[in-house]
C-alpha cells in the first residue's frame, strides 16, 4: 500500500498551511495598491471596456501582483526569517515550503497573463509578464542583495500597474499612462527609505545593500529630498497634458505642500541616525518619528492621487484646470 | 500499511491526521481554483466573441 508522505527536505512544511497563509503569501497588502492605481489607469484611460472584461483584467492584474509577491516569499525566504519585519511571513515560518511557494507563483503569474491577454489584448498581458518577471528577478533576484539603488530601479515593477490598467482598455501606451508610471516610480524611493530610515537594522542584519545601511542615514535623508522635488514635479505632469482636473490638481497642491514639508522635516531630522528601537513595525524613537510619518503619509498622498483621478474619470467629476 | 522498520532510509515521514486532512482541503482547493479558471477562460471567450460578431469583427 502507498503511504502518504509529508515533505521532510529542507523547507519543507513542518505545519499544515491555511488558506490565510496562502492569500498572505500573495503580499495582500502590495496587492491592494496594485488594483487600486490599475483601476485609476484603467478609469482615466480615453476607452470604455466591456464592465466584465474591465473586471476580469482587474482581477488578472490582482492575480499576478500576488504571483509576483510570492515568488518574491520564495526567493527572499532565508532573509525574511532574519527580518523581524518579515520572519512571521509563511515560508520562513515552515508553514509553505519554498518549493510550494515557487509552483504557486509560477503558476498563478502564468493564469493571471492568460486571463489578461484573453479579457483586454496582447500590449496589457505583454506589461503584465514584465512586470512580474521584473518584481521577481530584476528585483528580488539581483538588484535588492546587490545595490542601495535596488529600490530605485526595482520600483518600477510596482509602477506598471496604472500603466497596465490603462492598455487593458485603450491597447496603448501613451505619454498619460507613462506620467502615471513616472508618478510611482519617483515615489517609491522616498516611500521605502522613509522606512528604510527607521528599520536599518532590520536590512542591517540580513544583509540586505538599503540606502541607510550602505550610504548610511545622512546621504538617505538628502536622496529622499531629491526624489521628493522629482515626484512632486511629476505628479503635475497630468494638468498639463488634461488629464488631471481641478480634484486632481488640488491633491497635487495641498498634498504636495504637506508631503514636500514632512520631506523637509525628515532632512532636518537625525532619523536614522539610531535604531535601537526596532521591535515594532510603529514601534520608533522620537528622532525617528519623522520618517514615519513621511511613510505613513506617503501611502496616503500617493492614494490621494488616483482617487482624485477615479473620481474625475469614473463619476464625471472632471473639471479641465483653467489656463492648463 | 507498510511496517515503519521497513521504510527506506530516506523514505519521507508519514503525514500526521491532522497534516492528511490539509493535503484534502487543499486538494480540494485547487479543484475548485481549475473549475473556476475553466469558467472565466469559458465566459471570457464567448463574451468577447459576441462582441466581435456584433461589431463585424472589427
Amino acid at each position: 500500500m502507498t503511504e502518504t508522505t509529508v515533505d521532510t527536505k529542507p523547507g519543507g512544511a513542518a505545519k499544515a498551511a491555511s488558506p490565510g497563509d496562502y492569500i498572505a503569501l500573495m503580499k495582500p497588502r502590495v496587492m491592494t495598491l496594485v488594483v487600486f492605481t490599475g483601476v485609476a489607469g484603467l478609469v482615466a484611460a480615453p476607452a470604455v471596456m466591456h464592465p466584465l472584461m474591465a473586471v476580469l483584467a482587474v482581477f488578472a492584474l490582482a492575480v499576478g501582483a500576488g504571483a509576483a509577491g510570492a515568488l518574491n516569499m520564495a526567493y527572499d525566504s532565508d532573509i525574511d526569517a532574519v527580518m523581524k519585519r518579515t520572519r512571521r511571513r509563511p515560508v520562513p515560518l515552515g508553514l509553505i515550503p519554498r518549493s510550494e511557494a515557487w509552483t504557486f507563483g509560477g503558476v498563478f503569474a502564468l493564469g493571471a497573463v492568460l486571463l489578461m491577454a484573453l479579457a483586454s489584448n496582447y500590449v496589457a498581458a505583454g506589461l503584465l509578464a514584465f512586470s512580474i518577471f521584473f518584481y521577481a528577478v530584476i528585483y528580488t533576484m539581483w538588484l535588492k542583495r546587490s545595490t542601495p539603488q535596488n529600490i530605485v530601479i526595482g520600483g518600477a515593477a510596482g509602477a506598471f500597474p496604472p500603466m497596465i490598467g490603462w492598455a487593458a482598455a485603450t491597447g496603448e501606451i501613451t505619454l498619460d499612462s507613462v506620467l502615471l508610471f513616472l508618478i510611482i516610480f519617483l515615489w517609491t524611493p522616498p516611500h521605502s527609505w522613509a522606512l528604510a530610515l527607521y528599520k536599518s537594522g532590520d536590512y542591517s542584519a540580513a544583509g540586505v545593500p538599503m540606502m541607510p545601511v550602505a550610504k548610511g542615514a545622512k546621504s538617505t535623508r538628502r536622496q529622499i529630498m531629491g526624489y521628493t522635488v522629482l515626484y512632486l514635479a511629476a505628479t503635475a505632469g497630468p494638468l498639463f497634458t488634461g488629464l488631471g482636473g481641478l480634484a486632481y490638481a488640488g491633491a497635487v497642491a495641498l498634498g504636495g505642500a504637506i508631503f514636500f514639508g514632512l520631506a523637509v522635516r525628515v532632512l532636518m531630522s537625525r532619523a536614522g541616525d539610531a535604531n535601537a528601537a526596532e521591535d515594532e513595525l510603529y514601534a520608533v524613537r522620537a528622532g525617528d518619528k519623522a520618517a514615519r510619518d513621511l511613510f505613513a503619509y506617503s501611502i496616503a498622498h500617493l492614494s490621494l492621487l488616483f482617487a482624485a483621478l477615479i473620481a474625475e474619470h469614473g463619476l464625471g467629476a472632471h473639471m479641465a484646470v483653467p489656463g492648463l | 500499511m507498510t511496517d515503519p522498520e521497513d521504510r527506506r532510509p530516506d523514505a519521507p515521514a508519514p503525514l500526521t491526521p491532522e497534516q492528511e486532512s490539509a493535503r484534502k482541503r487543499r486538494n480540494v482547493w485547487i479543484f475548485w481554483a481549475l473549475i473556476g479558471f475553466i469558467v472565466l477562460i469559458f465566459v471570457t471567450t464567448v463574451v468577447r466573441l459576441t462582441g466581435n460578431i456584433a461589431t463585424g469583427g472589427a
